[in-house]
């Protein structure tokens, strides 16, 4: 029972983070039908923008800040560059210039921060929380993972159901074409999408890297968890992005504890398969007839 | 006709790569080798990705799955290598079966993230398991020179005829199969699956044959490479090794088989001389052998958004007859939606 208590509580926690990483998938594929395998790449990339100012400033929250900012910028630049000329060309396309963002990517932090193991400081203390003398298998930085993250999906809801903004994102979305004749400047939301984005992924990577150490292939783990989870909550769906997410936590925090943790991968790996096998369009999107 | 026409095309080569194989020095010969491996390799995902439409970014993992069931069978079972190496393209044949059966029902971006998380898990097993797999040292393969050349052929040359005729088997086979019916048939499903299956074509066998074709071709690419670098470790199964094979078929030129040879070619030659560019540019050893890596990246991205048909297809527009009939696949992939919705967006 204790056991179990853990294992739920920290696979919640952990599942935040593939809910951060699945939501950024969910916001660029639902506007550009683009699935962004840089986002990892993006992710690790603004962690090591985060790790130098906190190395040279010693202040933790600019450094928080400086990546979340830097995401936002990484995020609405490549759009605006590399992604917007594979507009209605072959989906195939937008796949290999991502994947080639994120290999440029990784060489580029090898080059410039080397490729040694670097580690990163948490905001809060790492040490397990307990309550009367009960472990929770959490500690205060899983607490506030959860709680940014949770903070940051309200407060795209919030932009996406009541600010004008946000019903442009979602008139893009739901048709392109009808969105322009109603006079949506749909560039400027893809480059939106994408910067925010850019911005989930730079949260998930602060987040995480505390636990993973921080090098150029830091967040490839992390980036095809998260990529699960957006497709268990059907890729189109920012609500199925967070549950999902936090499902999978939970589903890989048991097999990790009860089976052992070192094969996470292949775990994941298997939930994938049996997601895409039985619902290939996620738990939370209503059936769509495929045409073949 | 085709197949008479290929094979005098492969013994040509054939005897051509054997007396430049003589002529080369042994570093050359071993560079040659490792060619050859890669063509292997490239070869079957140019074809995935060029003939049928899907994409796999996992297709190093493949080439482990082969390159350490060849490893395994040459040390436990002391197979010959003829033998050893068709074994090593079955075992990842059949995973690729296994896994193209779940990847069958999947479009594009599911395929290429579900082969991605392919290539970044499999790895793991080989840690777990450390007492089959060896773990991070991985397992040592060698190979015996055959007594019939005489004890002073240089290994590196023998190394060199194996692999390049693992590679020219390969070719051969793959250029017969996309001018078969079953190329055909993959292109049509490329161009459109819906007119496909009205046409009568089962649509998901053919995208599984597809993948279990590349996964074979990856797996006997593995095993040559084991052989040529005389050990399976889970260090050079790592995610860069299956976006450079993405890299060499993008850049050869997707669906084309010479293209892949070019691409190859690049992948062997291309790495260690920026390395060494950007180590004598006084770049320290870590930062220098991530040059090559990013320009992987930089290749994919110019490539596809500036000359989609790669080198083969530059040289066909140079050299070949005006029309060329796969220079241009990936824009026959391009999505059934009206041209109108997406075109004016660079201009908003």
């Amino acid at each position: 029972m204790q056991e179990f208590l853990e294992f739920t509580l920290g696979g919640i926690a952990v599942g935040m983070i593939y809910a951060a990483v699945a939501l950024s998938l969910v916001l660029i594929w639902r506007g550009t039908r683009v699935l962004n395998y840089s986002q990892g790449g993006m992710a690790m990339f603004t962690t090591y923008i985060a790790w130098l100012v906190i190395r040279h400033t010693g202040n933790y929250w600019l450094g928080f800040v400086v990546a979340l900012a830097s995401g936002l910028a990484l995020g609405a630049i490549l759009e605006r560059t590399v992604v917007r000329p594979t507009e209605g060309k072959a989906p195939l396309n937008s796949v290999i210039v991502t994947i080639g963002l994120l290999i440029f990517l990784e060489g580029l932090a090898g080059i410039i921060f080397g490729g040694q193991y670097r580690s990163f400081p948490a905001a809060f203390s790492v040490t397990g929380l307990k309550i009367g003398g009960v472990a929770l298998g959490i500690s205060s930085s899983d607490v506030f993972t959860a709680v940014a993250v949770l903070a940051a999906a309200a407060a795209l809801a919030l932009v996406f159901r009541y600010a004008a903004v946000g019903l442009r994102l979602r008139a893009t979305a739901f048709s392109q074409s009808v969105s322009r004749l109603l006079g949506v400047r749909i560039g400027r939301v893809l480059t939106l999408g994408w910067a925010l984005a850019g911005l989930f992924g730079a949260l998930a990577g602060v987040l995480v890297t505390p636990s993973t150490f921080l090098y150029p292939n830091s967040m490839d783990a992390i980036f095809v968890l998260g990529f699960t989870a957006a497709v268990i909550g059907g890729l189109d769906s920012p609500v199925g992005a967070v549950v999902g997410g936090v499902l999978l936590g939970v589903v890989l925090s048991y097999a990790g504890g009860y089976i052992g943790s070192e094969l996470v991968l292949v775990y994941g790996l298997v939930v994938l398969a049996l997601v895409l096998m039985i619902r290939p369009s996620g738990l939370f999107s209503a059936a769509t007839t495929r045409r073949v | 006709m085709t197949m008479v026409r290929h094979l005098a095309a492969a013994i040509a080569v054939a005897v051509i790569l054997a007396v430049l194989s003589i002529q080369l020095g042994s570093y050359r010969d071993y560079q040659m080798a490792e060619v050859a491996a890669y063509v292997a390799a490239v070869a079957g995902l140019t074809v995935l990705i060029g003939l049928s439409g899907q994409i796999s970014i996992g297709n190093g993992a493949f080439m482990a799955i082969g390159g350490y069931g060849g490893a395994l069978l040459l040390i436990h079972l002391n197979w010959p290598l003829e033998l050893v190496l068709l074994a090593s393209a079955v075992i990842a044949a059949a995973a690729g079966a296994i896994f193209g059966l779940a990847a069958a029902r999947l479009r594009g971006p599911y395929l290429a993230g579900a082969t991605l998380m392919l290539a970044v898990a499999l790895p793991s097993l080989a840690d777990q398991y450390a007492g089959a797999f060896g773990g991070d040292q991985g397992l040592s393969v060698s190979i015996n020179t055959p007594a019939f050349l005489g004890p002073t052929f240089p290994p590196t040359r023998w190394l060199a005829w194996v692999t390049c005729a693992g590679a020219l088997i390969t070719l051969v086979l793959l250029a017969n199969l996309g001018r078969s019916r079953v190329g055909r048939s993959w292109r049509a499903v490329r161009d459109d699956e819906v007119a496909a299956s009205l046409s009568g074509l089962n649509v998901a066998r053919l995208q599984v044959l597809a993948f279990v074709v590349s996964a074979a071709c990856a797996g006997l690419g593995g095993a040559l490479l084991a052989v040529v670098t005389t050990i399976v470790a889970p260090g050079a199964y790592t995610l860069t090794l299956s976006i450079g094979l993405l890299t060499a078929a993008v850049i050869g030129g997707l669906g084309s088989l010479l293209g892949a040879v070019w691409g190859s070619l690049l992948l062997v030659l291309v790495p260690t001389y920026l390395t060494n560019l950007a180590a004598s540019h006084g770049l320290s050893g870590a930062a220098s052998s991530s040059v090559p890596i990013a320009a992987y990246g930089v290749v994919l991205i110019i490539v596809m958004l500036v000359f989609p048909a790669g080198i083969q297809g530059g040289l066909r527009r140079l050299f070949g007859p005006a029309a060329p009939a796969a220079a241009v696949p990936i824009n026959a992939l391009r999505r059934r939606r009206p041209a109108s919705e997406h075109q004016e967006e660079g201009t908003t």
